[in-house]
């Protein structure tokens, strides 16, 4: 089997419940199937995780990195849009 | 000393440390990354099930005894393990049927220890079992893929299977020490275990367009002790640093 014609898949793992899932990493497999048992030798032998999804690199489509300036630099001046004049009590977590 | 257990013990143990020596050859070497990283692991948790063995062992020979000197120590007509995890890594598609083969028996060989007299060997199947049914996930996997894939992954899985299965009826075979430890409700009940490996052998092959060969089985005895060839070449590697560094820790 010919190894380079594996897809690269993007590997999403949720390191315990009641968080995200955050991206951790690619690798390469055949199909989707694979892609979770690859993933979770790769990625969750070290008991990093509950959950993971995976996701065909080919299927994300991502900003363009020319187009930068008018897509982020205009929230840059904008800092009354950050909630952080706001007090929040200590037990609020993940915020 | 209880002996049967102790050899009992040897059994269950031998067969996961010589085939998890042979995964370990694999490490840097596997196909893939993704695949070299899955067959390590398999071999570290066949290493883990060893070592809690050899430590119940250890304790029932007394005498000084150790997990490294049962390990690394005895002479190759006292191992116990199966003339079929000895068989050599030729190929990926070796590594996989030989694998498959040995989960097909081990996972249902775990469902029954689990249930075993000995609390101690019952705590160590319970613990093994999560391993070892993925272990049983991954090799079908893969055996359903090479054998269902290209025309050579067919060829090879098929040849991998004509060399490997014939050894399979060793395992099966009870040994006086399993009629006993069986009879003790120690041991696991082989027929029981045969019935159920040898169905999940004939779905998996079914899925993957392989043929069960029509190959008489092998009558050899690595179980009593006897081994192929390569058994020297194993033992020489696996022994060296406990031969040559008699008591050495890590």
């Amino acid at each position: 089997m010919n190894k380079k014609e594996w897809p690269l898949w993007e590997v999403f793992v949720r390191s315990k419940n009641g968080l995200e899932h955050r991206h951790f990493g690619s690798l390469h497999a055949a199909d989707a199937d694979m892609a979770i048992e690859n993933a979770r030798d790769v990625y969750t032998r070290r008991s990093e995780g509950v959950s993971i999804w995976v996701v065909q690199s080919s299927d994300i489509t991502a900003s363009n990195p020319e187009e930068s300036g008018e897509l982020f630099e205009p929230a840059k001046d904008k800092v009354y849009r950050h909630p952080t004049f706001y007090e929040l009590p200590d037990e609020l977590k993940h915020m | 000393m209880d002996q049967s257990r102790y050899e009992y013990l040897l059994l269950l143990g031998d067969n996961s440390m010589i085939l998890g020596h042979r995964l370990s050859e694999l490490c840097g070497h596997g196909p893939s990354l993704e695949t070299d990283i899955a067959l390590t692991n398999i071999s570290l948790d066949l290493f883990g099930q060893v070592r809690s063995y050899f430590q119940y062992a250890a304790e029932l020979k007394g005498d000084a005894a150790t997990e490294d000197s049962i390990a690394f120590t005895r002479f190759d007509r006292d191992y116990r393990n199966a003339i079929l995890v000895e068989q050599p890594n030729e190929d990926f598609a070796h590594v996989i049927v030989r694998q498959f083969l040995f989960d097909s028996f081990h996972l249902p060989l775990l469902e029954q220890l689990v249930n075993s007299r000995d609390e101690t060997i019952a705590a160590i199947a319970a613990k093994s079992i999560k391993e070892s049914r993925y272990h049983l996930r991954f090799s079908s996997e893969w055996v359903k893929r090479l054998g269902d894939g290209t025309e050579e992954s067919h060829q090879r899985t098929q040849a991998a299977l004509d060399h490997l299965y014939p050894y399979l009826h060793e395992v099966y075979n009870e040994s006086p020490i399993e009629k006993e430890m069986k009879k003790a409700g120690i041991g696991a009940d082989l027929a029981t275990v045969e019935a159920i490996s040898r169905n999940t052998i004939e779905d998996v092959l079914t899925e993957s367009t392989l043929m069960l060969p029509k190959i008489e089985p092998r009558m050899v005895r690595g179980k009593q002790g006897i081994h192929s060839e390569h058994m020297g070449f194993i033992l020489s590697d696996l022994q060296y640093m406990q031969r040559a560094y008699p008591n050495m820790q890590w």
